[in-house]
């Protein structure tokens, strides 16, 4: 069963096509990885599933309903969220509360919203910071309230952008444990990801992008084997 | 102290209920009634500006807009100007509308630029528009409804209030945690199911009915209006913002401190000799001190005037 259809789609900026039709499909309950050099296209591909663009050409289907044209809001309340690269905490609020700000999206009442919250800061680990201003939260912590507060709004599917860059390694295994239980909670996670044994390690398949296209599409190992993708990663890897 | 905090808005609201039974005399409460008024803008600002983010400096649109409903059921209906309390909501509604669906697409300084160009916009449009505003010789209420003060006071006493108790609700229901999320990041806001322009929209429209009750109370109060008093961009956009930046961004009693303060000010300046006329610059400079060492505002930073007067102060 696909929850999520990329179909032939290109962004282009100008005339730089950012993305060039790229297709694939997220199926229920598997963490995708999605992978590729900088300037692939990742984070670009991430906007046009979420709606922050609407893609040039080609359309994306969530739960079999056409998407793209949704605005981000929209498509949130379809049961998509999404974390950001460079953090955007809400920087003048506690911890607590931009979750519950993110929280009354399925709330029926502040009281509700209080208690999604803390059930997830508690799955997260973020119990004790609860209430920091989030202004003043290390990067790790950081990277974690996004995904707190995305999940706070109890999505389908989870779309994460490099939530691991920059931890240090007991952050990143705290990370990689919260990955897994989302996972086994039945939602579906897509992952951008440039540390290379995290993705290996917790993704079912991966998607890889060169230049805003597809250069291959499978399992961990299928990936780990494939000669156009080392070309892609260890060309540029000898040349550095 | 805790008993104090809890109740302090029903001591405050309590003790002002009372004043008009000392006797105070026609000045003070004239005075009384201007805090009490720039309170109620304040907090209406507040709620657009200092909550949700969205820096307006055209709210004398919506006060002249409430003013000019008040005015003109009097002037052309020949009707009692209270009735532009209802009136207004829907007038002021309207425009509030009209103007949010053309500057809340932008951001940030843009917003703030267009909002700015707007109430200089309905400044021109009430002046010229003599067949329907009355233009430039303006509205006048051939007897006012009380010569006392008293009642007055009560009016402006009760829209305050019931401003201050609607901010509180909102802020600290679901629409203050959106208003709140839009001001940090309207990116991040929009990524968790928040749709900005509606949420937006509800902010400037409660801001703008709750200036335009204001203005339709000061119609009714001075008995005069006309374009330049009522749309007055330094007189009434700037000195609304002033109030809060002064008392306080984005917290429940900055604009009434901070309405206080400028209220008073403005009349102290004003009976300087030789100097009254300029008190325009005095406020640019109080700005000036505020924006640096009072970023956010006597409420906000009241930690730091404490500090400021040493140990003594800090321990009440």
């Amino acid at each position: 069963m696909s929850l999520l259809q990329v179909k032939k789609v290109s962004r282009f900026f100008g005339g730089l096509a950012a993305v060039k039709d790229v297709s694939f499909e997220i199926r229920k309950g598997e963490i995708l990885g999605l992978i590729g050099p900088n300037g692939a296209g990742k984070t670009t591909l991430f906007n046009v599933v979420n709606g922050f663009y609407a893609p040039s050409r080609g359309e994306v289907l969530f739960k079999g309903e056409r998407i793209s044209g949704l605005k981000p809001h929209q498509i949130c309340q379809r049961g998509m969220a999404r974390t950001f690269q460079v953090v955007k905490p809400l920087q003048r609020m506690s911890v607590l509360d931009n979750v519950i700000a993110s929280a009354f999206l399925r709330a029926k009442d502040r009281k509700h919203a209080d208690e999604i919250a803390l059930e997830t800061l508690a799955f997260t680990g973020l119990t004790a910071d609860r209430d920091v201003i989030s202004k003043g939260l290390p990067l790790g912590k950081r990277k974690r309230l996004e995904i707190a507060r995305a999940l706070a709004t109890q999505p389908k599917l989870l779309l994460l952008d490099e939530s691991f860059a920059g931890l240090n390694p007991s952050e990143l295994d705290e990370s990689i444990g919260i990955i897994r239980k989302i996972k086994e909670r039945g939602v579906t996670i897509m992952i951008i990801e440039h540390h290379m044994k995290v993705i290996m390690s917790i993704s079912d398949r991966i998607v890889v992008l060169s230049y805003g296209e597809k250069l291959a599409e499978g399992t961990p190992a299928e990936i780990g084997r494939n000669p156009q993708v080392i070309e892609a990663y260890l060309g540029e890897a000898q040349s550095a | 102290m805790d008993f104090m905090k809890k109740y302090i808005t029903y001591i405050v609201l309590g003790l002002l209920a009372l004043l008009p039974l000392l006797g105070l005399s026609s000045y003070v409460m004239h005075i009384l009634i201007l805090v009490i008024m720039w309170s109620v803008i304040g907090m209406a600002w507040n709620l657009l500006s200092g909550y949700c983010g969205q820096v307006s400096f055209g709210h004398a649109a919506f006060f002249g807009v409430g003013a000019y409903t008040a005015g003109m059921l009097y002037s052309k209906l020949g009707i009692s100007g209270w009735w532009g309390f209802p009136a207004s909501v829907f007038v002021v509604a309207f425009f509030a509308l009209v103007i949010g669906y053309i500057c809340l697409r932008l951001r940030g300084p843009y917003f703030a630029l267009a909002t700015l160009a707007m109430g200089v916009i309905f400044r021109i449009v009430a002046e010229n528009l003599v067949k329907v505003t009355g233009g430039d010789l303006g509205i006048m209420l051939r007897e006012r409804t009380w010569i006392d003060k008293t009642w007055y006071f009560y009016i402006i006493l009760i829209v305050a209030a019931a401003t201050y108790y609607l901010v509180r609700k909102v802020i600290e229901s679901k629409l203050g945690y959106y208003f709140v999320a839009i001001r940090e990041d309207q990116d991040a806001a929009e990524s968790l199911g928040i749709n900005t322009t509606k949420y937006k929209t509800i902010a400037l429209i409660l801001s703008a009915v709750i200036t335009g009750f204001a203005g339709v109370f000061y119609m009714n109060y001075m008995g005069y209006i006309d374009p330049k008093v009522v749309f007055a961009l330094h007189d009434i956009s700037i000195i609304t913002i002033m109030v809060v930046m002064v008392g306080g961004v984005a917290t429940f009693w900055g604009p009434v401190v901070g309405a206080i303060i400028m209220v008073l000010l403005a009349e102290m300046i004003r009976s300087l000799p030789k100097l009254g006329t300029a008190h325009h610059t005095f406020f640019g400079i109080l700005l000036i001190v505020i924006i640096i060492y009072l970023p956010n505002g006597i409420v906000g930073d009241f930690a730091k005037i404490r500090k400021l007067f040493g140990p003594r102060g800090a321990k009440t």
